[in-house]
């Protein structure tokens, strides 16, 4: 077995305990893991971005955002998505948030680095400004409740295990298909233009229209978790909108180690964790929250799933050990 | 207040480590109540949290947590101001804790997210904060385990309406923060303002949060009478300010929360003279509430707001029935029944619910002055209640049926007809 | 109301709103500018200088004394943090930026925890809490305090940048730190003095800012996205770019709150879309 067999195998069985175990616990941690799942697909599609593509956006929130709004509006003012065609809803979402990352692409592509961390950040900003103060459409600071669940096929998804599967399998679909896309050619020249974007435009790429497709699938699965999200939250309001969520989401990335796509997901879990579980437990969850983000980004530059690499490392080099500069160079 | 007050809320957070490690083994020979207490800890909103939490505290206190021979277990869970976070919370405390009932929740729209929880999980929701209308309206046949202790939006402003038209006031605007609660407070006010023969000549809406309200003032009409305002937070200190320093020279009044007694201390001058309406105040001159100022003063350093003293009357209620029932937890249906037949005399003044499972009670008219009360030495900015409308319930001088069958006020609704 | 006046009064309100956003925005683009880092910890020391000031006003009572006072010490905390925990990250912008989003947190859990979430104000001298008349208008005397502070500071900032020794390395380092570093300017060093300096202005608006927009949890994460508004408008690493940053944001807030109330906040940030995404180094950025 190669290695990344063997690392493909571990996230197998993983997902398969995760799958087996959490029905089994009690329903907090269900919801919880429910809560973390739907919105580690927004944190995967964001690592499309950072940790294959080299792009670090301050706005991912947005698309979460589109696609939540969606689904509720649909279903409280059309009373379309609760049964069967909750399906189409969620290729509604995924398109409406393609649709949307396919404007904002226009917009933002052609910047780097910082620059593309700002010009997110304002893109992001004008979807909370609108959500925050169109208050006919998106019941401003309210939002919107979404009171039933869909109901389908003899499936209630308003039972909370049956709803954990739905998302579990949903977000093991993302997992895999991103995966596909980033071992694709595609996704290797993603990691080209990482990597160095000028010798990738010599050697005859258009960097451009990767970048932008690269951006509008991380679009689409930001539509697509942003629909489970309101099912999940069943409130939404421009508090998913807000910078803080976006910086959730990239911090999550970071966390659990960019381009790696299953940190995002560890991340996701960890975050939940500690600020629904943990606070349950101890008030000041908020100092561990925030040293476990300064410590990760101090010490583990390439999150936690950069860890066995480390210790690698610091074996193989005893003592002399390397010091990535930038997580552009992390291990794919 | 420093770090140490804050471990004050420890024991309660505590406790509830100590129930997720040993679920049920502790229960022993005495009946246990759990009360399952939702309100934001942490984030923004963190103080009000605390003055829920603090309040329901300080009854549990006074009764040694012993409500007729039940042992109450009070869990505090942090909603961290968040609607989806207060749905999580409410789900650990229904499902893990195994708690009897739900207590709080702070915004309306967590009260609107809380509620269906209580249906869903079948326990009981006593909505001691949110104050939305239609939760005791025309929402209330979708939640039969929600009872309310606390208030609905629109309750002052009836009388306070019928009050203005009372002053000789012919023409007022209206500036109020843009958001639902904003909507039922400044709706309930233009209806019985208009009824009584007023017009509401304009309607301001500043998002919720504003501080700068340059944008807005200049545009206030010139020939109101009054402005009626509607700020929560810290909206509340900026605005009476900002308003003053544009040359305003107008009567000003305005809804309970543009001036209650969380935000009353951080206040200055510019709001002395300024009229609200609410369910309570801090200088209620009664001698039940001079003894709950000075207790909670003492205890907790500042003057209770009617968030404290809301959970405080709450934690009175629930203590009550299970009193009546011998210290056991009658069961939802039950519960609820019994909570809405009490008839109590609370530091608010009396209080009983009405079918609808929302209080009926006084709303007083407050008029903010600067005075030395219950024996401080300091002058101090207090709510003196200058008019009392007793016994009043959440349609007011309205019929309720047609009060139920008119949409809920909205930001359109009642139609600003006087605007042009 | 005629209009002239609405339109005139409108235009005061911006242009002071404007003033107190350059305070807070100045130093972030020079950050910028030098470190090529986003701070997202800017709100943390608007709100963090207002706290400070409150302790002082309440146990000295000066108001006078709590606006040096207060900006100072959050210069300490600002210079602290770059030399402890941004520096050793070398020159490394994105984890820079999540760290400084980390201490963003910290710092708002400890300002609760030490000042409570209560609500405060800062009330001024009695002074400045009056208004003038002039013209049939009343202009806010605060309001015209704050216009001559932003412009006081944006005069000695630019007098500093332009005349002085220091200030010539700065925007040496600004225009290219590697070619700064080539001719033996100590860009760390400049790193650390515009880091702690910008913490310093931040904090100076929050006292400044705390009589007029209060202090409260909540207020730094709320402010951030303007004084991001401001830089990117006006350009990053650029003084001049900030002072019209602001006051075009200034003017667009107060503006678009008065005429479009429901499309408010779109009507501010989607031209900084458009702006970002015709010129990335915003109107007055150097490329």
């Amino acid at each position: 077995m190669t290695s990344q067999q063997i690392k493909i195998l571990m996230v197998v069985v993983a997902l398969g305990a995760l799958a087996v175990i959490v029905p089994n616990t009690n329903s907090f941690v269900i919801l919880l893991s429910t809560r973390a799942l739907a919105f580690a697909i927004l944190v995967m599609s964001l690592d499309i971005l950072l940790g294959y593509t080299g792009l670090a956006s301050l706005g991912q929130a947005a698309y979460l955002g589109v696609g939540a709004y969606a689904t509720a509006i649909l279903a409280t003012t059309y009373q379309f998505g609760l049964g069967m065609d909750f399906w189409l809803v969620i290729l509604f979402g995924m398109l409406v948030g393609a649709a949307l990352a396919a404007v904002f692409g226009l917009l933002a592509i052609r910047a780097t680095g910082v620059y593309f961390l700002m010009i997110t950040l304002a893109l992001g900003q004008c979807v909370w400004g609108l959500a925050y103060r169109w208050n006919s459409l998106t019941g401003g600071d309210n939002g919107i409740n979404l009171r039933v669940k869909p109901k389908f096929a003899g499936l209630d998804l308003g039972h909370d295990v049956t709803f954990f599967y739905v998302v579990f399998f949903l977000f093991a679909l993302s997992l895999l298909a991103m995966y596909v896309l980033v071992q694709s050619p595609f996704g290797r020249s993603l990691a080209g233009i990482r990597e160095r974007e000028l010798r990738m435009q010599i050697l005859g790429y258009n960097t451009w229209l990767h970048k932008y497709i690269a951006f509008i699938i991380a679009g689409g699965f930001g539509g697509l978790s942003g629909v489970l999200w309101a099912h999940t939250a069943g409130i939404v309001s421009p508090e998913n909108v807000v910078l803080t969520t976006s910086v959730d989401a990239l911090l999550m990335a970071v966390l659990g180690g960019a381009g790696t796509l299953v940190g995002g997901v560890i991340g996701s879990f960890i975050v939940f964790g500690l600020r629904e579980y943990l606070s349950t437990l101890v008030p000041w969850w908020q100092y561990v929250l925030g040293a476990v983000y300064v410590l990760t980004i101090l010490y583990l530059p390439f999150g936690l799933m950069g860890i066995p690499e480390r210790i690698r490392q610091w074996r193989a080099s005893s003592g002399k050990q390397a010091d990535p500069k930038t997580l552009a160079s992390v291990p794919s | 207040m420093t770090g140490t007050s804050r471990l004050r809320v420890n024991p309660a957070l505590l406790g509830c480590v100590a129930l997720a490690m040993a679920p049920m083994s502790s229960a022993g020979a005495q009946e246990e109540l759990r009360i399952g207490f939702v309100a934001p800890t942490t984030g923004i909103f963190a103080q009000v949290g605390k003055d829920m939490v603090d309040g329901f505290q300080m009854y549990l206190d006074e009764v040694k947590s012993d409500f007729g021979g039940a042992k109450v277990k009070f869990i505090v869970e942090d909603e961290q101001g968040k609607p989806d976070t207060a749905v999580t919370k409410a789900k650990k405390l229904v499902l893990q804790d195994k708690v009897h009932m739900l207590v709080g929740g702070l915004l309306a729209s967590s009260g609107y997210a809380l509620a269906p929880v209580s249906t869903a999980e079948k326990v009981t929701y006593v909505v001691s904060i949110p104050a939305a209308d239609d939760l005791t309206q025309r929402d209330l046949p979708k939640y039969p385990y929600l009872v309310r202790t606390s208030w609905s939006s629109s309750q002052p402003s009836h009388p306070f309406g019928q009050w203005a038209c009372d002053q000789g006031y012919k023409k007022i605007v209206t500036i109020g923060a843009d958001y639902a609660f904003g909507y039922e407070v400044v709706g309930g006010f233009q209806r019985a303002f208009e009824a009584c023969g007023g017009q509401v000549v304009q309607k301001i809406w500043p998002p919720l949060g504003s501080k700068d309200f340059g944008p807005y003032l200049p545009t206030i009409k010139r020939d109101a009478d009054a402005i009626f305002s509607l700020m929560v937070g810290p909206m509340s200190l900026q605005f009476p300010k900002q308003l003053r320093a544009s040359g305003n020279r107008k009567p000003v009044i305005g809804g309970g929360t543009s001036y209650d007694e969380f935000v009353l201390p951080a206040m200055g001058d510019e709001v002395i003279g300024h009229v609200s309406a609410l369910q309570y105040s801090a200088a209620l001159d009664t001698p039940k509430n001079a003894a709950f100022v000075k207790a909670y003063r003492s205890k907790y350093g500042k003057v209770p707001s009617y968030y404290s003293e809301s959970n405080y009357t709450t934690a009175q209620m629930i203590n009550q029935v299970i009193r009546n029932n011998k210290g056991k937890f009658p069961g939802n249906e039950e519960f609820v029944k019994q909570l809405a037949a009490l008839k109590l005399d609370t530091i608010r003044g009396p209080v009983s619910i009405d079918e609808m499972r929302n209080p009926v009670q006084n709303i007083y008219i407050k008029k903010v002055e600067r005075k030395k009360m219950f024996g401080y030495d300091k002058d101090e900015l207090w709510n003196t209640v200058i008019k009392t409308y007793p016994n009043v319930n959440q349609f007011g001088q309205f019929k309720k049926a047609e009060f139920l069958a008119t949409p809920v006020y909205g930001r359109d609704y009642p139609p600003c007809k006087f605007c042009n | 109301m005629d209009s002239l006046n609405f339109w005139v009064i409108q235009t005061f309100n911006g242009i002071s709103y404007g003033a107190l956003l350059f305070l807070l925005g100045a130093g972030l683009s020079l950050i910028f500018g030098v470190m090529r880092i986003v701070n997202l910890a800017h709100g943390s020391y608007f709100l963090l200088g207002g706290y400070v000031a409150l302790t002082v006003i309440w146990t000295t009572g000066s108001w006078a004394l709590a606006i040096p006072v207060a900006a100072l010490t959050i210069a300490v905390v600002g210079l602290l943090m770059e030399r402890i925990f941004l520096r050793p990250l070398g020159f490394d912008p994105l984890r820079q930026v999540l760290l400084t989003v980390g201490f963003a947190f910290l710092f708002q859990q400890a300002a609760l925890d030490i000042w409570t979430g209560n609500n405060f104000d800062i009330n001024p001298p009695q002074a400045l809490t009056e208004s003038v008349e002039f013209a049939g208008l009343f202009l806010p005397l605060y309001r015209v305090f704050m216009i001559a502070t932003a412009l006081a500071i944006g005069i000695v900032l630019w007098l500093a940048m332009e005349k002085t020794r220091l200030g010539a390395q700065v925007r040496a380092t600004v225009d290219d730190a590697q070619m700064a570093r080539g001719v033996g300017i100590d860009t760390s060093r400049i790193s650390m003095m515009i880091f702690s300096l910008g913490a310093f202005l931040a904090a100076l608006g929050g006292v400044i800012g705390g009589a007029f927009l209060g202090v409260y949890p909540g207020l730094d994460f709320e402010i951030l996205p303007l004084a991001f508004a401001v830089v990117i408008i006006g350009g990053m690493g650029s003084l001049g770019g900030a002072a019209i940053g602001a006051l075009l944001v200034g003017l667009a807030d107060n503006f678009g709150k008065a005429l479009f109330p429901e499309i408010s906040y779109f009507t501010l940030y989607a031209p900084m879309a458009l702006i970002l995404a015709v010129k990335p180094t915003g109107l007055f950025g150097r490329e």
